[in-house]
């Protein structure tokens, strides 16, 4: 049974676009068929963290419109056969997004993929609420700071109040992604906890992703983490996100990076 | 700057973040929680009067103000001049 999951948080600048890339790779990586997304009309970037903006032609709104057929518009990635792109409009208007256009759309891609993740904008508008509309699950990703955390609450919310699950009287499944997350500022009292973060919001923790600089690495290529340096903490935190997402238990770490001798003598060089 | 000064621990700050959140998110939660209480009042009003007469949703305004001391409501009915005919 396909699974529909939406990457949100409330505020921007969090790592959904990141960690919608990151875990949709790592699901794919792991032989499940999966479709990213891009929600964010106007104001795309999930092409771009892909390295797929190349190879834009049509987008979600032409296939809600009728303009382009579903297989046109999906983009399949060339490095994970398994893992394909539905890029949002860059110019058009977000009103174009309609309930019954993303329902009919979403059910479609239900029969293709055994994961669809929605790569939400920020905010709590429009655009936010379509992408939660369809979902089974929930990806909340928060930063540990404070009005990072206190938008997650109202997304939380949100998706108890506004999702068509919530509507039907059924239970959303939620999850936090606590994101550019430092251990060590956190054990000197400069940063939230993860037991702060999860007594506040509480609901279950998905993984910790430690602050790193593969991350824009990554990004700078056009590539999740999780291909471009599989080894990196990042990639390894997301690796077992994506466990637990499918349902395995886990025993919770913060992955760290892997510091050679050397350059624990000489200090870290950006390789 | 003294030696001490230089190995002197910084205040914690998460603690301090914490606390402000949990407050903050205590009060927020309340809000969203209550129903859109406006909304309830002006139904049941309407109810109400509709028992008597009929009155248009437009005629009935429900005014909440909430000040820091002093909150007030105000219900605003306008009668239709035939209706206690």
């Amino acid at each position: 049974m396909a699974k529909v999951v939406v990457v949100t948080s409330g505020k921007g600048g969090v790592g959904k676009t990141t960690s919608s890339a990151a875990l949709g790779a790592a699901l794919a990586q792991s032989g499940m068929n999966v479709v990213l997304i891009d929600f964010d009309v106007g104001l795309r970037n999930l092409d771009l963290v892909m390295g797929a903006e190349r190879r834009v032609v049509f987008d979600l709104i032409n296939v809600i419109q009728g303009d382009a057929k579903l297989a046109q518009a999906l983009i399949r990635d060339r490095r994970i056969e398994t893992l394909s792109l539905l890029p949002a409009s860059q110019t058009r208007d977000k009103d174009a997004l309609t309930p019954e256009g993303v329902g009919r759309v979403i059910e479609d891609l239900r029969e293709k993929f055994d994961y669809i993740i929605c790569d939400s904008p920020a905010g709590i508008e429009r655009g936010a609420t379509l992408a939660m509309h369809h979902a089974d699950t929930a990806i909340v990703v928060t930063n540990p700071e404070v009005s990072s955390v206190r938008d997650s609450d109202r997304i939380i919310g949100l998706l108890d109040s506004k999702t068509a699950r919530a509507a039907r009287g059924e239970r959303i499944e939620k999850h936090l992604l606590l994101t550019r997350y430092d251990a060590a500022r956190a054990l000197r009292g400069e940063m939230l906890k993860v037991e702060d973060v999860l007594e506040i919001l509480s609901i279950p923790l998905l993984g910790i992703i430690p602050e790193s600089q593969e991350v824009l690495k990554a990004s700078n290529i056009g590539s999740p983490v999780t291909l471009s340096n599989p080894s990196s903490a990042p990639a390894r935190a997301y690796f077992d996100a994506v466990k637990r997402l499918r349902g395995e238990s886990l025993a919770m770490s913060v992955p760290g990076e892997k510091v050679g001798f050397i350059s624990k003598l000489f200090g870290r060089k950006a390789a | 700057m003294t030696l001490f000064t230089l190995f002197r621990r910084r205040p914690a700050t998460a603690p301090v973040a914490r606390e402000r959140l949990q407050i903050l998110l205590a009060h927020e939660r309340a809000l969203a929680s209550q129903p859109d209480l406006v909304g309830v009042l002006l139904d049941e009003i309407l109810t109400v009067i509709g028992r008597h007469f009929t009155v248009e949703r437009d005629q009935v305004h429900v005014k909440l103000d909430r000040g820091s001391n002093v909150s007030t409501l105000e219900i605003g009915i306008e009668m239709p001049s035939h209706a206690m005919a």
